[in-house]
């Protein structure tokens, strides 16, 4: 008999195709699991709107599934609450740093127009003079920044709030 | 009725998001620097993701089972309810940059009001794609600044494109009958509040760029009737082609 706790447990496995040291748990996309007439409805959400991961995650979890055992299940989106960069997992921020990508830093309220960057220090040196160098990176939710220290561009997962 | 009327008023949105995404798509490769190349398209995805969702909706609200697919893709000129504004061609980067920049302001408020609505899923959509929104307002306001505060030549093309794209801003804020049963259902914001919001932006942040806000009472509208511009069919055809060439197709 698979338990609710067993599907969970086995989408830990499940990555992000583009960042594939976070699992979907760490970031925060994996929502629900539930059943419903014998078929398990894996709910998730996006990280931002047009994310080309998410394709590739709903096929990830179904063939994760498959491999064990289960034929019977569905992937759903929900859009409401909206995804945060604060359901990111502890364990996935310092997994990003390790990776080489900046975590999510408390910025501030982007309604303000003419706000500074936020300061990021860097994932390799760990120096706080840093630059941005643009607020839109290599993928939707990263910026690219640069160590002015060390000299390492590097990416920045974006606060999303 | 009131079904109809919501299902007008989110086409509209997801074609405006439609027709500027596939816009903006149109840098890629082309962009006057990588960062900026890479900036555009990423604006593009979120708006062609916003577009997705909103599209989803309509097609729901529709009820024949069309899909954003179906709507992206399968639908004639005449039925696009995208504002002329969104379709004007990309021009030179501050073209691009104060069209952008006219849009964000729009849809930023229009986005901060929606959260309230009574329809779940149009404040669901809205809640998401306001936090992408206020990346975007961000990185257009900045470079209409820049641009407009520049030199003598940037300052020069920025005006000119503001100019040039003055005229179709008045329809971005243009209501119809239907949409006033919308207001009174708490579905929609009236677009007179979202209006006050973005001349307030738009004035602070064109004061910033030295940049004077024309005083032309000339207007062009049509595009929420379904009447466009030359430049529409020629996007559609690039955007179109594939599911015009090979129908159903997949990949």
């Amino acid at each position: 008999m698979v338990s609710k706790e067993n599907i969970i447990a086995w989408l830990e496995e499940v990555c992000d195709p583009e960042i594939p040291v976070l699992s979907l748990k760490d970031l925060g996309v994996l929502r629900q699991v539930d059943q419903i007439n014998g078929q398990w409805i894996i709910t998730i959400t996006p990280t931002y709107s047009g994310c080309p991961a998410m394709k590739t995650m709903e096929v990830d979890i179904i063939k994760k599934l498959h491999e064990y055992g289960i034929e019977n299940a569905r992937v759903e989106h929900v859009l409401s609450p909206a995804w945060t960069t604060d359901w990111l997992s502890d364990s996935g921020r310092s997994k990003l740093r390790e990776f080489g990508i900046a975590p999510p830093e408390d910025e501030v309220d982007k309604s303000v127009l003419f706000a500074d960057p936020t300061i990021v220090p860097c994932p390799k040196c760990g120096s706080r003079e840093t630059k941005m160098v643009s607020q839109f990176g290599s993928t939707a939710c990263k910026a690219h920044y640069q160590c002015l220290s060390c000299q390492e561009p590097y990416d920045y997962f974006k606060c999303l709030k | 009725m009131k079904i109809d009327a919501l299902y007008n008023y989110v086409l509209r949105m997801g074609d405006d998001s439609l027709i500027l995404g596939q816009r903006l798509g149109e840098w890629c490769g082309h962009g006057p620097i990588l960062e900026e190349d890479i900036a555009v398209t990423n604006i593009s995805l979120d708006l062609i993701g916003q577009a997705m969702s909103l599209l989803d909706y309509a097609g729901e609200l529709e009820g024949t089972g069309k899909d954003h697919d179906a709507l992206a893709f399968l639908r004639f000129e005449h039925e696009y309810r995208n504002a002329l504004l969104l379709e004007q061609p990309n021009g030179d980067f501050a073209d691009t940059m104060v069209r952008q920049f006219l849009f964000d302001a729009f849809r930023k408020p229009l986005y901060e009001k929606l959260i309230g609505s009574s329809d779940a899923q149009l404040s669901a959509i809205a809640e998401k794609s306001l936090k992408e929104t206020r990346y975007h307002l961000k990185h257009s306001s900045e470079w209409v600044i820049r641009l407009g505060d520049g030199t003598e030549e940037s300052h020069e093309r920025a005006q000119k494109a503001l100019d040039n794209l003055w005229r179709y801003t008045d329809e971005l804020f243009s209501e119809t009958q239907e949409d006033e049963s919308l207001v009174l259902a708490g579905i929609a914001p009236s677009m007179k509040e979202v209006k006050a919001i973005w001349l307030e932006t738009i004035k602070t942040v064109f004061s910033e760029a030295t940049l004077q806000i024309p005083t032309n009472n000339l207007k062009f509208e049509g595009g929420r009737k379904g009447v466009h511009s030359e430049h529409l069919g020629y996007l559609l055809a690039d955007l179109q082609y594939m599911q015009r060439a090979y129908p159903n197709m997949k990949w």
